[in-house]
């Protein structure tokens, strides 16, 4: 189990809609939330957090510009320069011929790009073990978390007291 | 819930007013417990049947094409009718998750999961055929374009067969990425229940997931991106698929309206799969309220147009062959329903055409036991369609001094059962190790249709208050 190291109050809650309710309830109170745990994506988490857009989809692009730009370019090259051959009277750049493989490299490329990326990023590969808070999460738990070193325990307490926490843990992980 | 605008009236897409905890226990269920003695059985079935095929592969590999039935006029036979075949069924899996994500259709979580992996499963099984028809398996990679010591000779890109090595490789691999993306999460369910060895495994296949709300964030944006890829990606598939067909110089193989001839037509087999799978996989399993009546019969629509769309197609290509004043056009058609082959022609007109209008009928389509009949009927009338494609057109060409007939030998038809075997034992094992109904796109739409959630406690009131309301009635 990778250790974070990090000392860990946390509430349980079994609603989605408490937990959106308690975390801009905690974002007004400026406790400042270590993480949610959800057993699925809950709508309007990611602003009720305000955490910024991803910008995965940005990368995709990239990467998908990149795939149709090997395509593209790659094959000029072999049949305009590297080894130019007659195909059926067709001319030696015969460019809508090369619609249909730009398109599937670009896919190729922004799909395993992005997909790579988002691993990545989230620290997610075979092998890893996060630690988790709480196993009943990814049932129907919801779980807000804060670093007990940034939020004093009595202000977390009367927190999830107020907007009803079923039950709160502490845990180093 | 956030989840948008629903009417009143909207049927619940889950039925039996579950909990979350509830839909975690009886999806993870068919994981857990001790395959039944009906599993068993089709497993082995399913596996001897494999084995058969494999063994009929490495005859071909072994003996070479000539174990084949092809001929110098008919250049292609099984092989590539059952290509076509399995990657127009795949294409299913990838509608139901892809399109149905972007048009926003919720239902669609109850079956994306086992449509998508059924996708997998075709795709492995249809590229089968073409590595194999090439006779010398052992050269095959020189499909793709790579740095060579022929004085780096290049495919030629102008062809649509090797539109086609791209195509379906891709679509193999991005449907993989899509498919195994959405298990993570259900991986990690699955093994936040399990212990011991099993639980280092499935933290394994979670990538060690824990959804916390960055991730989740990110995971949907990447779902996201990844449907809108795959959307235009599983309609080109097909158009590629059907160039090797529409580009030819041969009569009836020089055919504008393929591609989304057979695009319908890959929707169509697809979903028909799709049926035969669910519905054996809702009995079985005991999903029926997580596959409920109302998948089968969105689906049998699905089937209904799609059928209707290539019977237009069909009746198109006639019309055009007879409109074009091209005698040797003409003749293509006349021969494919009049010729040899009429049988296939009429297995397929049929099968695909004549059947699925029964779904115009309410109870047909919501009738389970019509649904598991039809889709077996489309299935084999989709694959009479590229049987006369592909052997019809071949068998009758401009001189007919060459003209052949083409039956299968015992090697081919091994092949083919074999990838049904092949199919089956991959979903067998699938079903099994992983969750056959998506758990948390689930219980994210469980809140949307009405107010299907109303948690532990009032689940309790509510049926009473329900059993008072029915007691009254009866008074």
């Amino acid at each position: 189990m990778r250790k974070l190291n990090k000392d860990v109050i946390y509430g349980i809650y079994s609603d989605e809609e408490v937990l959106l309710h308690a975390v801009r309830d905690a974002r007004n109170r400026h406790l400042e939330i270590m993480d949610v745990f959800s057993p699925f994506p809950v709508h309007g988490l990611d602003q009720a957090l305000g955490l910024t857009e991803s910008r995965l989809h940005q990368a995709g692009f990239v990467y998908g510009a990149i795939g149709a730009l090997i395509g593209f370019l790659g094959m000029t090259w072999m049949m305009t320069s590297d080894w130019p051959i007659i195909f059926g009277g067709k001319p030696y750049w015969p460019v809508p011929s090369f619609i249909p493989i730009v398109f599937e490299m670009t896919v190729l490329f922004s799909a395993w790009g992005m997909t790579i990326t988002f691993y990545t990023i989230c620290g997610l590969w075979p092998g890893v073990d996060n630690p988790q808070l709480d196993l009943r999460t990814t049932d129907d738990k919801f779980c807000i978390a804060f670093d007990r070193n940034e939020v004093p325990d009595e202000a977390a307490r009367s927190f999830f007291a107020e907007s009803g926490a079923d039950e709160v843990n502490y845990k180093n992980i | 819930m956030s989840g948008g605008i629903v009417a009143p009236v909207r049927k619940p897409l889950v039925e039996g007013q579950k909990t979350y905890h509830q839909i975690t226990e009886d999806l993870c269920a068919p994981t857990e417990r001790t395959p039944s003695t009906a599993w068993v059985i089709a497993f082995i079935l399913a596996a001897s049947t494999m084995a058969f095929g494999v063994f009929c592969v490495l005859w071909t590999i072994w003996m070479g094409i000539g174990t084949w039935n092809l001929n110098r006029t008919i250049g292609w036979g099984y092989d590539i009718t059952n290509f076509v075949w399995w990657i127009g069924i795949g294409h299913a899996g990838t509608l139901i998750s892809a399109i149905l994500m972007l048009f926003r259709q919720r239902w669609r979580t109850g079956v994306n999961r086992a449509a998508e992996a059924m996708t997998i499963f075709a795709v492995i099984c249809a590229a089968i055929f073409p590595l194999i028809h090439v006779g010398r398996i052992w050269v095959v990679f020189y499909f793709f374009p790579y740095p060579n010591t022929r004085g780096a000779l290049w495919p030629n890109f102008n062809s649509p067969l090797l539109w086609d090595v791209f195509a379906i490789s891709t679509y193999f691999s991005v449907s993989l990425l899509f498919w195994y993306t959405g298990l993570v999460p259900d991986f990690a369910t699955v093994r936040n229940r399990a212990s011991g060895l099993r639980k280092k495994i499935y933290n394994s296949l979670s990538f060690g997931w824990t959804g916390s709300a960055k991730h989740w964030q990110r995971w949907e944006s990447l779902s996201l991106v990844l449907a809108g890829l795959s959307t235009p990606l599983v309609l080109s598939v097909h158009t590629i698929v059907s160039f090797d067909f529409a580009t030819s110089v041969i009569p009836g193989w020089h055919t504008t309206i393929f591609p989304p001839y057979f695009v319908a037509g890959a929707i169509f087999s697809g979903f028909a799969m799709v049926q035969t799978l669910m519905v054996l996989t809702r009995k079985i399993l005991k999903l029926e309220e997580y596959i409920t009546i109302e998948h089968i019969e969105s689906m049998n629509k699905v089937i209904l147009v799609t059928g209707t769309i290539v019977g237009v197609a069909y009746l198109t290509e006639l019309f055009i062959a007879w409109y074009s004043g091209y005698v040797y056009e003409q003749f293509a058609f006349f021969n494919r329903a009049m010729g040899v082959y009429w049988w296939a022609y009429f297995g397929m007109m049929a099968c695909n055409v004549i059947s699925p209008q029964l779904f115009w009928v309410r109870k047909f389509r919501r009738s389970v036991f019509v649904t598991f009949f039809m889709s077996i009927f489309v299935n084999i009338g989709m694959w009479f369609e590229r049987f006369v494609i592909i052997a019809t057109t071949l068998a009758r060409d401009y001189l007919p001094s060459s003209w052949s007939y083409y039956r299968p030998t015992w090697v081919e038809i091994g092949i083919f059962v074999g990838t049904i075997g092949l199919f089956f034992t991959c979903y067998l094992i699938f079903v099994r190790v992983a969750p056959v109904v998506a758990i948390a796109e689930v219980k994210h739409i469980l809140k949307v249709g009405g107010d299907q959630y109303i948690g532990d406690k009032a689940h309790a009131e509510k049926s009473h208050e329900h059993q008072a309301a029915h007691h009254h009635e009866h008074h």
